[in-house]
C-alpha cells in the first residue's frame, strides 16, 4: 500500500463540509445575498460537538445509537471508495454492493431513530425516505452495472481507474446516460432539490431534515457531518464518471478531481436556485427515469 | 449416519411418550420439547461433519412396499438443509415449551408435541430418502403433520379455513411431484434415486420434468402464484411452528427442486430464465404484499415468499451459469441460493419467535394496536431489530452475504460476458435491488410501529416481557445471524463438495471458482468487523466530549401542540401508504372510509385491507368453477335410498349385459 492512498480517506473527512459552503454561497449569489461564510458548517460542527444533548422521554437507546451507526456505516463506505481514478485502500470485486448496502444500513438507522421518537412529522419523513430509497436503489445499482459492463470490472477502484476521456469519445452516450442517472441518484440520496428541500421551514414538507428533528448537540453534529460525507461520497462517483482524468501526474489529477467536486457543488447550488421542489407525487417518476436511463446505458452496450 | 438414526429414534420415542403423558400438559411439554432438543443436538454432529468434510454415507434396507426401498443417504446437499433444520428445531422446541404453557389448562399438549416431533422426523426423512416412495411418504407425512399443527386452535373458524387452504394447496403440489418421479423412474423401472435417468436425447422430457418440479415443489416453497397458503397458514399456527414452517418446511420445496435438478443432465438456458422470472416475481410481489399487511405474522409470511423468490433468483443465476459454461457465475448463483437457505431459516425463525413473544406478551400481533413495546419488552425488541437488519440484507449481518453472492454472479456476467444474458442479469439486479429497498421499508415499518414510539392503545401496563426460556432461543438466533455472516467464507468454501453434483463441473473447477468468490467475502467480513469497531470508537469519543451528559429530558417535538396522544402517531398503514399507493395498480387495496360529517361529527373510521389478488383473482374463480361442476353431481347423490338401490340394480344389469355379450 502506498502512503498517498490515505489521501482517499483524509480528503472526504477534511473537505466534505466545504461542499455545503459552496452550495450555500451559490444559492446566495443567485438570491442576491452575500450568504454564509464558506466554512459555516465547520463552525456549526465545532459548536455542536461542544454542546450537550436533549433527548425525548419517548426515545430509547436506538435513538442514541443511530447517529453512531449511521456515521460508522459511512466510514465503512469511505474505506472502499475511490477518489476519482485513485484506487481505494480496500478494493475487491463486488465492493460496489457493499458500498450501496452500507448506505442502506445508514438509512435503516436514520429511519428507525425517526420512528423511535413517536412523532408524526418524523414518521412522515421516514415514510417518504423509504419510499424514495426503494426506487433510488435500483437506479443506483443499475448505474453501477452499466459502468461494470463498460469497464469489464465490478470493483469501484478498477472501474474508475479504467474510465478516461477516451471512453467518453468511444462510448459517450453510455457515460452521459450514466452521469445523468447518477446525478439524479445524488440529488435523491442527499435530499436536495428537486426531491427534497433542505431549507424549507415547514416540517410537513421535508424528508431528511424532519427525520432528524429531535437531535441536538453532538448527535446532530454527527448527523450533519455524516450528511456532508454522503454528499462527498456520491458526488465523487459523479465526478469520477463525468471528469475521468488520468494524466499520470498525481497532483494534477487530484487537483482536477477537487475542481470537479467544487464544480459539482456549484451545479447543485444552481439547480436549487433555478428549480422548485417537485410535488411528492412526481418524484417517483423522476427516480424511475433514472433507472430507465441506466437500463438504456446497459442496453446500448449489449453485443449479440 | 448412525447418529442420525438415533436422532430419528429419539424424535419418535419422545413424540410417542409425550402423547402418552398427554394427561399432564407440563410433563408432555417437558418430554416433547426435551426430546426434540436432545434429538436435534445428536443429529447436528453428523450433519455438520458431512457439510464441512464432504463425506456421504449410505444405508439401505429392503422394504415390502412396492417400488420402495429404505435407502438413505447423507450427502453434503442434504446436510446443508439438515443443519438449519436441526438448529431451528432445537431452539423452537425450547421456545415452544414455554409458549404453549398458557394453553395447558384448555388443551391437551401431548398431541401437538407428538406432531411437532414427528414433523421434524418426517423432514429429516425427506432429506435422507433416496427412494421415491420413501420420499413421497415422508413428504405426505410432513404435510399432514404440519396441517395438524396449523389447526392447533381448531375451535376458531379462521384457523380451520387456513388449514383447509393449506391442505388443498399442498395436495395440488404433490400431484406434480408424483409425475416428476414417475417420469424419472420410467427408464430403469426403479424408484431408487441412484437409478434415476432419462433416455439420452430426451430434451423435451427433461424440460417437462423441470417445469413440473418447479410447480410441484414450488407450491411448498411458496413461489408466486402458488404462495396463497402461506399468508393463511403461518398466522394460524402457533409461533414456534410458524418458525419451523417458514424457516425450514418451505426449504423442503427448494431441496426438492435441487435434488431433481441433479438427475436432469445439462440444463438449458431458458431454465435459468424461467427460474429468474418466477423468482423475481415472487421476490417483488412478496415484499409488496408484506408491506401492505397490518398483521405481523401475515407480514412475515409474505416476506417468506420474498425470500423464497431470492433463493430462486440465485438458483436461476446458477443454472444460467451452468448453461453458459461459466463456472464463476454458476458457483456464485448456487452459493448465494444455498447460503440464503441457511440465512433465511435463521432470521425468519428468529422473527417468527419474536412475533410469538409479542403475541404472548400483549395478546395481539395487530401492528396498529401496538407501539412503544421497546420499553416493555427490551429483549424481544433487540432480537427483532437484529432480525430486521438481517432480513433487509444489510451488512454486517448474514442476509447481505447471500444477496451479495447472487449479485456477484449477475455482475460478473454483465461485466465479463457480453451477450443476451445481460438482460437476465439486469432482471436479477433490478429485482434484488427493488426487493431490498422495499424490504427496508417493510421492516422499518414493522419494527418502528411495534417497538418504537408510544403505545397506540392507551394502557400497556399489562404487557410483559417473555420469560428467559423464550428469550434465550431468540437471542441465540440473533447471535447466529451475526456468526453466520462472519463464518460465511468457511461455509461457502464447503459448498465445493456439492457444487460438482449440481453444476456438473469437476471438483477442481468448482473449488477454484469458489476460491475466487471467497476472496471478496473475506474483505466484506473485514469491513463489517470494522463497522463495530467504528461504532465503539464513536461511542468512546462521545463520552470524551466536553458535555457528554444529558442536558435535559423532555417530550418529542410536537410543533407546539399541547395534548398529543399515542393515536396521533404515524401508523403502519400511513407509513406504508406512499408505497402502497404507488403500487396500487397491482396491490388493489380495499379502503373503507367514513369521514366526519356535519357540525358535530360523530363516528368516523378509515380501514384498509389488502386481499391477495392471486387468491381472489385466480384461485377463487377456478375453485368456484370446480365447485359449480361438482354441484351438478348432487343430482346423483340426493340421499334417497330408493335411488341408490336403483343405481346398484342398473350397475348389475350393465355388468350382466357386458358379461353376456
Amino acid at each position: 500500500m502506498n502512503w498517498y492512498i490515505l489521501i482517499n480517506i483524509i480528503l472526504p473527512f477534511v473537505l466534505a463540509p466545504f461542499l455545503f459552503g459552496v452550495i450555500n454561497r451559490t444559492k446566495a449569489f443567485f438570491a442576491g445575498r452575500r450568504g454564509q461564510p464558506l466554512l459555516q458548517l465547520y463552525y456549526d460542527l465545532f459548536k455542536l460537538f461542544r454542546k450537550g444533548s436533549v433527548y425525548s422521554v419517548t426515545t430509547t437507546w436506538i435513538f442514541r445509537i443511530a447517529p453512531f451507526a449511521v456515521f460508522s456505516s459511512i466510514v465503512c463506505v469511505i474505506l472502499i471508495m475511490p477518489c476519482g481514478a485513485l484506487v481505494s485502500p480496500i478494493g475487491f470485486r463486488g465492493d460496489i454492493l457493499l458500498f450501496i448496502y452500507f448506505l442502506a444500513m445508514a438509512r435503516f438507522f436514520t429511519v428507525a431513530a425517526a420512528l423511535d421518537t413517536g412523532s408524526s412529522f418524523e414518521g412522515m419523513g421516514a415514510s417518504r425516505e423509504v419510499q424514495f430509497a426503494a426506487l433510488t436503489e435500483p437506479a443506483f445499482i443499475l448505474c453501477m452495472a452499466a459502468l461494470a459492463c463498460e469497464t469489464h470490472s465490478f470493483s469501484l477502484s478498477t472501474i474508475f481507474s479504467r474510465l478516461s476521456f477516451a471512453s467518453w469519445s468511444g462510448e459517450g452516450a453510455v457515460l452521459l446516460l450514466v452521469a445523468v442517472s447518477l446525478m439524479i441518484v445524488l440529488l435523491a440520496e442527499n435530499s436536495r432539490v428537486p426531491v427534497d428541500d433542505p431549507n424549507t421551514h415547514l416540517e410537513l414538507t421535508m424528508i431528511h431534515e424532519v427525520m432528524v428533528l429531535d437531535y441536538s448537540g453532538p448527535d446532530l453534529g454527527f448527523i450533519l457531518y455524516g450528511a456532508a460525507l454522503k454528499l462527498w461520497i456520491i458526488g465523487s462517483l459523479v465526478v469520477g464518471v463525468a471528469l475521468p482524468v488520468n494524466t499520470g501526474n498525481f497532483f494534477l489529477d487530484r487537483f482536477i478531481f477537487l475542481g470537479g467536486m467544487v464544480l459539482l457543488a456549484v451545479i447543485i447550488g444552481i439547480i436549487e436556485s433555478v428549480m422548485a421542489r417537485f410535488r411528492f407525487l412526481k418524484i417517483p417518476q423522476v427516480l424511475i427515469l433514472a433507472s430507465a436511463l441506466s437500463i438504456l446505458a446497459l442496453i446500448l452496450q449489449v453485443r449479440f | 449416519m448412525q447418529m442420525l438414526l438415533i436422532s430419528l429414534l429419539v424424535f419418535f420415542i419422545g413424540g410417542v411418550l409425550s402423547l402418552l403423558f398427554s394427561r399432564s400438559g407440563r410433563i408432555a411439554s417437558i418430554v416433547g420439547a426435551g426430546s426434540a432438543f436432545v434429538a436435534s443436538i445428536i443429529g447436528l454432529f453428523p450433519a455438520l461433519h458431512s457439510l464441512f468434510s464432504g463425506v456421504s454415507q449410505q444405508l439401505r434396507y429392503p422394504w415390502s412396499m412396492p417400488c420402495g426401498s429404505l435407502s438413505f443417504e447423507l450427502d453434503p446437499l442434504s446436510a446443508l438443509f439438515l443443519t438449519p433444520l436441526l438448529i431451528l428445531t432445537a431452539l423452537a422446541s425450547v421456545f415452544g415449551a414455554e409458549y404453549l404453557r398458557s394453553w395447558s389448562l384448555k388443551k391437551s399438549l401431548g398431541a401437538p408435541w407428538f406432531f411437532f416431533n414427528m414433523l421434524a422426523f418426517s423432514m429429516i426423512a425427506i432429506l435422507l430418502a433416496r427412494n421415491a416412495m420413501l420420499f413421497i411418504i415422508s413428504w405426505e407425512l410432513m404435510t399432514i403433520l404440519s396441517f395438524l399443527l396449523v389447526t392447533f386452535e381448531h375451535e376458531k373458524k379462521s384457523v380451520r379455513t387456513a388449514g383447509w387452504i393449506y391442505l388443498v394447496a399442498a395436495h395440488v403440489g404433490v400431484l406434480f411431484i408424483f409425475v416428476v418421479f414417475i417420469m424419472l423412474g420410467m427408464k430403469n423401472g426403479s424408484m431408487d434415486f441412484d437409478k434415476f435417468a432419462l433416455p439420452p436425447g430426451s430434451i423435451a422430457a427433461a424440460s417437462l420434468i423441470f417445469v413440473f418440479s418447479i410447480i410441484g415443489f414450488g407450491s411448498k416453497a411458496g413461489f408466486v402464484p402458488l404462495h396463497v397458503w402461506l399468508p393463511e397458514a403461518h398466522p394460524a399456527a402457533p409461533s414456534h411452528v410458524s418458525a419451523i414452517m417458514s424457516g425450514i418446511m418451505i426449504k423442503m420445496g427448494i431441496y426438492g427442486i435441487l435434488r431433481v435438478f441433479i438427475y436432469l443432465g445439462p440444463p438449458h438456458e431458458w431454465w435459468g430464465w424461467l427460474l429468474i422470472g418466477v423468482g423475481a416475481l415472487s421476490a417483488v410481489t412478496g415484499v409488496l404484499f408484506a408491506l401492505a399487511q397490518h398483521d405481523l405474522k401475515r407480514l412475515l409470511a409474505y416476506s417468506t415468499v420474498e425470500n423464497a423468490g431470492i433463493i430462486m433468483i440465485g438458483m436461476g443465476t446458477g443454472v444460467l451459469g451452468v448453461a453458459l459454461k461459466s463456472p464463476l457465475m454458476a458457483a456464485a448463483g448456487f452459493a448465494g441460493a444455498l447460503l440464503h437457505v441457511i440465512n433465511h431459516s435463521l432470521f425468519k425463525g428468529l422473527l417468527f419467535l419474536c412475533a410469538g413473544s409479542v403475541l404472548h406478551g400483549t395478546g395481539t400481533v395487530e401492528i396498529d394496536k401496538l407501539g412503544g413495546l421497546h420499553k416493555r419488552m427490551p429483549w424481544t425488541s433487540f432480537a427483532f431489530l437484529t432480525g430486521s437488519v438481517s432480513i433487509c440484507g444489510l451488512p454486517p449481518f448474514n442476509g447481505f452475504i447471500s444477496e451479495f453472492l447472487i449479485y456477484f454472479g449477475a455482475f460478473y456476467s454483465i461485466s465479463s460476458m457480453n451477450g443476451a444474458h445481460v438482460f437476465s442479469s439486469s432482471a436479477v439486479i433490478i429485482s434484488l435491488a427493488l426487493a431490498g429497498g422495499l424490504a427496508l421499508a417493510c421492516f422499518t415499518k414493522a419494527f418502528g410501529m411495534i417497538f418504537s414510539g408510544e403505545p397506540r392503545s392507551g394502557d400497556n401496563s399489562r404487557f410483559h416481557e417473555s420469560s428467559p426460556s423464550m428469550l434465550l432461543p431468540m437471542l441465540a438466533l440473533s447471535s447466529l445471524c451475526l456468526i453466520a455472516a462472519f463464518t460465511a467464507p468457511l461455509t461457502v468454501s464447503a459448498f465445493k463438495y456439492m457444487l460438482p453434483q449440481l453444476t456438473g463441473m469437476t471438483f477442481s473447477t468448482s473449488a477454484k471458482a469458489l476460491d475466487i468468490i471467497i476472496k471478496p467475502l473475506w474483505h466484506v467480513c473485514f469491513i463489517s468487523a470494522g463497522f463495530f469497531l467504528w461504532l465503539f470508537a464513536l461511542w468512546l469519543l462521545r463520552k470524551l466530549m466536553p458535555r457528554s451528559e444529558v442536558v435535559e429530558k423532555t417530550v418529542t417535538w410536537d410543533c407546539g401542540y399541547c395534548r398529543p396522544n399515542g393515536r396521533m402517531q404515524y401508523s403502519s398503514s400511513s407509513f406504508a401508504q406512499p408505497l402502497t399507493r404507488f403500487f396500487n395498480f397491482f396491490l388493489r387495496i380495499r379502503t373503507l372510509f367514513k369521514g366526519p360529517r356535519g357540525i358535530f361529527p360523530k363516528d368516523s373510521h378509515y380501514m384498509t385491507e389488502t386481499p391477495d389478488i392471486f387468491e381472489k383473482g385466480f384461485f377463487a374463480p377456478i375453485f368456484a368453477r370446480i365447485h359449480d361442476f361438482l354441484v351438478l353431481l348432487h343430482r346423483f347423490q340426493n340421499g334417497r335410498v330408493q335411488m341408490y338401490i336403483m343405481y346398484i340394480a342398473a350397475m348389475l344389469l350393465i355388468l350382466l349385459i357386458w358379461k353376456l355379450s
